[in-house]
């Protein structure tokens, strides 16, 4: 009786066959509205720095050269792939991928850099506006994050030194 | 011989201990799917160890927090020699979305050395498996850093050169939908 449940159990186990996905060698597709990395399209990007404004990871620094060019840069380290960049972009430049395959062993290795040229406008040159009254009052013109240590400055008068590109927490803020 | 033999068999099967140093369970759950005979991670020879003193790798869930800064690095210490930290998500990599909050400190490379970064929020099981590949050397990791320059301006500027006259009326040449 017990000999029998046992092939039974047998027989069971191998009309279930294998269900493992051999992962490495073979890939599953995604589901379709999976967001992965976002990827930045420099040749539709205007430079409004929206994303940078909105991303809630402050992920994506914004640096003014000189009036014409701007340096926006993606750093990707603690993004949650969330899309809310690729939302409020007014020109539909990000756009949230399906890659999902970024193991890396260096952090640098998942930041994108923009050089964008700037229309030279005369109020500020940088026309994206906030949909809300509350959100524009954060807005500013000019912007001056730390490309070097790699953190977000709230205040463009706010200067930081001295401290590594780990220690980019510490925000200034108002 | 058989030494030898030993070491080619047995040489990359890691041991891992699972480190949460305050994370929103996300990620614990993608390591634990992982584990499951869908993705069968045993494939590799990775098993769940439940000591720092057993394993050979980490894996460093959640930012590097004011609570557990202590017992993290004590965990990290109490792992033997040669020892590869894994940072599993956007919290491990990067700090999180809280990244500003007064108890989290930052990413875990704050507090202990880290070998290899799994961004995500929670990672893909299949990111996870793919970052166990990559230090494994089975695959190449796909991700570069990537630099673009704009060459001209993505608008089309007013210029009084494209002016051109069509009859009664001036038009202008180059205007394209933005």
């Amino acid at each position: 009786m017990s000999l029998l449940s046992k092939l039974k159990e047998a027989v069971v186990c191998l009309k279930a066959g294998r269900v493992t996905l051999p992962y490495p060698a073979q890939t599953q597709p995604v589901p379709p509205r999976f967001r992965g990395r976002p990827i930045f399209d420099a040749a539709k990007c205007i430079g409004c720095a929206g994303c940078a404004n909105n991303c809630p990871a402050r992920e994506i620094l914004v640096f003014d050269v000189c009036q014409e060019v701007r340096i926006l840069k993606y750093l990707g380290r603690r993004c949650t792939y969330c899309g809310r960049c690729a939302d409020v972009c007014p020109e539909k430049a990000i756009t949230m991928s399906h890659e999902f395959e970024n193991a890396t062993n260096s952090i640098g290795d998942i930041q994108q850099k923009l050089d964008l040229f700037m229309s030279t406008c005369q109020r500020c040159g940088r026309c994206f506006k906030e949909p809300s009254p509350l959100e524009q009052l954060k807005l500013k013109g000019y912007r001056f994050d730390d490309l070097a240590n790699e953190r977000w400055i709230f205040r463009s008068k706010a200067y930081l030194t001295e401290e590594a590109a780990v220690d980019d927490v510490k925000i200034e803020l108002d | 011989m058989l030494k030898n033999l030993c070491q080619k068999m047995f040489g990359r099967s890691l041991w891992v201990y699972h480190a949460n140093s305050g994370g929103c369970n996300g990620c614990d759950i993608e390591v634990l799917n992982v584990l499951t005979p869908y993705y069968d991670a045993e494939r590799f020879g990775i098993k769940l160890v439940g000591s720092p003193r057993h394993a050979d790798v980490m894996l460093c869930q959640g930012p590097a927090m004011r609570s557990t800064a202590k017992a993290l690095q004590r965990a990290y210490e109490a792992m033997p020699a040669p020892k590869l930290v894994f940072a599993i998500g956007s919290c491990a990599c990067g700090g999180g979305i809280w990244f500003d909050s007064y108890s989290v400190l930052g990413p875990v490379e704050k507090l202990i050395p880290v070998n290899y970064y799994i961004p995500g929020c929670p990672p893909r099981p299949e990111a996870i498996i793919y970052g166990v590949a990559v230090a494994l050397d089975l695959v190449d990791k796909k991700t570069a850093p990537v630099q673009f320059k704009q060459t001209e301006l993505p608008i089309p500027r007013y210029h009084p050169a494209d002016l051109e006259g069509q009859g009664e009326m001036v038009v202008y040449k180059k205007i394209e939908p933005v």
